[in-house]
C-alpha cells in the first residue's frame, strides 16, 4: 500500500514532530504570539473560535487570508488553517498560501454533505476529525495524515472527546485479537478499506498520529485524553475564552508533556483562574452538534 | 547501553523505536533524575521553541550543559537547533554546546519539506547513500574548526559531529535505515570505554 510513500511520510512526519504538544486555535497575530510564547507546538488559524461560532451561528468559513498571512508572518512554529468539509477550493487556496497543515473541519459549515476532500491530491498534509475507527480510516484512505477526535468543539466539555478516543482505542484493540478471516467482516462493519483494517489489526494503532480535540479546557482535560491514548492535543476555545489565556496556555503545554505525572499536573493547575463556561452536551439539540458533520 | 530520548515534545517515540532496532535500551526522559540514569541522550525533532521553554521550566537546560560535558548527545532537527551556538530566523537562545550557526526553517514551510538521497563524505563511516527526510528543516550555515562533516546535501552539512556530540538536520528516525543510530550507539560505546 502506498500509505508509506515519500509524500505521505513527509505529511505524517510533521505530525510526528507535533507529538506531546499543544496546537492552539488563534484568530489573530496577537493570540498567535501568546500561544507561541506559552509553548504551543503549532497554531490553528481560524476566523472565530468554535464557541463564538456556536453562539453567533451563520456560515463559518475558512479564515480571511489577511489574518492567516499575519499569523504566518508572526510566529516561527507551524501554522495550520481550517477548510470546510468538502471545500477543496478553500484547501487549494490554503495550499497556495503555504500553510503547514490543513484541517478539514466539522467546526466550519460543511460545503459538501456527501464527499470529503480528496486529500491525496495535495502536497500539504491534512488533519481530519473522527468519532470512531471507521471514520478515522475513511479519512486516512482519502489521504489524511493525522487524525484527531472530533469531541464537541466549543463546548468546554471533555465528555465527547473522551467518548471518541475511548471508542477509537477500543475498536483498534478489538481488531488485534481477531483472525484474518474475520477482518473482512470488520472492514464491512467499519465501512473502511480492508487493507487499512488489516494494518490496524497488525499494529494495534493508526498508521498516522492520533491526536485529540473538541472540549479540552483544562490541564487535567489534556492529560486525561493523553492517558487514554491521544498523542497530542488541540485546544480551541479553552484558552482564549478563559479569563487568563497566558497562564492557561502554559499550564496545558506542561500538562501535555507531564500527562503521567499528577504532581506536575497539580503544579500546572495551581494558579489557574476560572475556565471557559461549558455546555452540558445532553442539553444541546441534535441540530447544534458539530460532531455529526461529515461521515 | 541506556540511551535517553528527551520526551518533552516531538518525535521521541520514533527515536526510541530506532534505538531499540540497533539494540540499545531506549528510555523517555522528562526529568533531571531520569536524565542522570542514562549513558547518552537524544534530542529529537519537534518544535525547538516549545522544547526550550519546557527545558527551562524544569531547570533541565542547566543540567544538560553539565551532562554534555560528560556524555554524548545526538540532536536531530529541533535537537540540532538546541545544540547550536547561534540560531537565526528568528534569533533564538540555545544550549550552545556545538560550534554551529543554524538557520531555522531554512528550506521554507512544510510544502518545501522533502525526502532525498544524500551521499556521505569520503572517510565518513557510511559506505552507501543515506535517505534523508527533511521536515521544515534548519540549515547549518557555519561550523567551527572542530566540527567534522559526515554528510552534505546541496553543499550544506546535514550530519556532523564535534567531539562526543552529533547532529543531523534531517530525521534518520523516520526511515527504516538504522545506520545513523547505529553510528551514534558506537560513539556512545567508544565514549564509555574512554
Amino acid at each position: 500500500m502506498n500509505y508509506l510513500d515519500d509524500q505521505f511520510r513527509l505529511k505524517s512526519g510533521l505530525a510526528e514532530m507535533l507529538k506531546g504538544g499543544v496546537i492552539m486555535d488563534v484568530t489573530n497575530a496577537e493570540q498567535a504570539l501568546i500561544a507561541e510564547k506559552a509553548g504551543a507546538c503549532a497554531v490553528m488559524a481560524l476566523e472565530r473560535v468554535p464557541s463564538d461560532i456556536r453562539r453567533d451561528g451563520g456560515v463559518a468559513r475558512m479564515a480571511p487570508i489577511s489574518k492567516i498571512r499575519e499569523i504566518m508572518a508572526t510566529v516561527s512554529i507551524p501554522v495550520m488553517a481550517k477548510a470546510r468539509i468538502g471545500h477543496f477550493m478553500e484547501a487549494q487556496v490554503l495550499e497556495a498560501l503555504k500553510v503547514d497543515y490543513i484541517d478539514e473541519s466539522e467546526v466550519l459549515t460543511p460545503a459538501d454533505e456527501e464527499h470529503h476532500i480528496d486529500k491525496r491530491a495535495f502536497r500539504t498534509p491534512f488533519v481530519c476529525g473522527a468519532r470512531n475507527l471507521g471514520e478515522a480510516l475513511r479519512r486516512i484512505a482519502e489521504g489524511a495524515a493525522m487524525i484527531r477526535t472530533k469531541g464537541e468543539a466549543g463546548s468546554g466539555n471533555i465528555v465527547e472527546a473522551v467518548r471518541h478516543i475511548r471508542t477509537i482505542v477500543k475498536e483498534m484493540k478489538q481488531l488485534t485479537v481477531l483472525g484474518k478471516e474475520e477482518l473482512v467482516a470488520e472492514s464491512k462493519k467499519h465501512q473502511a478499506p480492508l487493507e487499512l483494517v488489516q494494518w490496524v489489526a497488525e499494529h494495534g494503532k493508526l498508521p498516522v498520529p492520533n491526536f485529540s480535540a473538541g472540549g479540552i479546557a483544562t490541564p487535567a482535560d489534556a492529560a486525561l485524553v493523553m492517558q487514554l491514548g491521544a498523542e497530542a492535543v488541540f485546544v480551541g476555545s479553552g484558552i482564549f475564552k478563559s479569563n487568563d489565556p497566558e497562564n492557561r496556555a502554559r499550564a496545558i503545554v506542561k500538562a501535555a508533556t507531564y500527562f503521567n505525572d499528577p504532581a506536575k499536573l497539580l503544579e500546572a493547575s495551581e494558579e489557574l483562574g476560572i475556565g471557559m463556561f461549558g455546555i452540558d452536551i445532553a442539553k444541546l439539540p441534535e441540530s447544534e452538534l458539530l460532531q455529526t458533520r461529515g461521515w | 547501553m541506556r540511551i535517553g530520548v528527551m520526551a518533552l515534545q516531538g518525535d521521541f517515540a520514533a527515536h526510541c523505536e530506532a534505538l531499540r532496532r540497533v539494540g540499545a535500551e531506549a528510555v523517555e526522559v522528562r526529568t533531571a533524575r531520569e536524565l542522570e540514569e542514562t549513558d547518552a541522550l537524544v534530542l529529537p525533532g519537534g518544535e525547538s521553541t516549545t522544547m526550550l521553554k519546557l527545558l527551562r521550566l524544569e531547570g533541565l537546560d542547566g543540567k544538560l550543559a553539565d551532562y554534555g560535558r560528560r556524555k554524548p548527545i545526538f540532536g536531530t532537527c529541533a535537537g540540532a537547533i538546541l545544540l547550536a551556538k547561534h540560531v537565526s530566523s528568528p534569533a533564538q537562545e540555545s544550549l550552545g554546546m556545538m560550534d554551529l550557526d543554524v538557520e531555522r526553517n531554512a528550506y521554507g514551510r512544510q510544502i518545501d519539506s522533502r525526502v532525498v538521497t544524500v551521499h556521505p563524505e569520503p572517510g565518513a563511516q557510511f559506505d552507501e547513500p543515506v535517505e534523508a527526510v527533511f521536515i521544515r528543516a534548519p540549515i547549518i550555515r557555519k561550523s567551527g574548526p572542530g566540527v567534522r562533516v559526515l554528510i552534505r546535501y546541496n553543499g550544506d552539512p546535514v550530519l556532523v559531529e564535534e567531539g562526543r556530540h552529533m547532529v543531523a538536520t534531517f530525521h534518520p528516525e523516520l526511515t527504516a535505515d538504522s545506520r545513523v543510530h547505529q553510528y551514534f550507539l558506537e560513539k556512545v560505546k567508544g565514549q564509555a570505554r574512554a
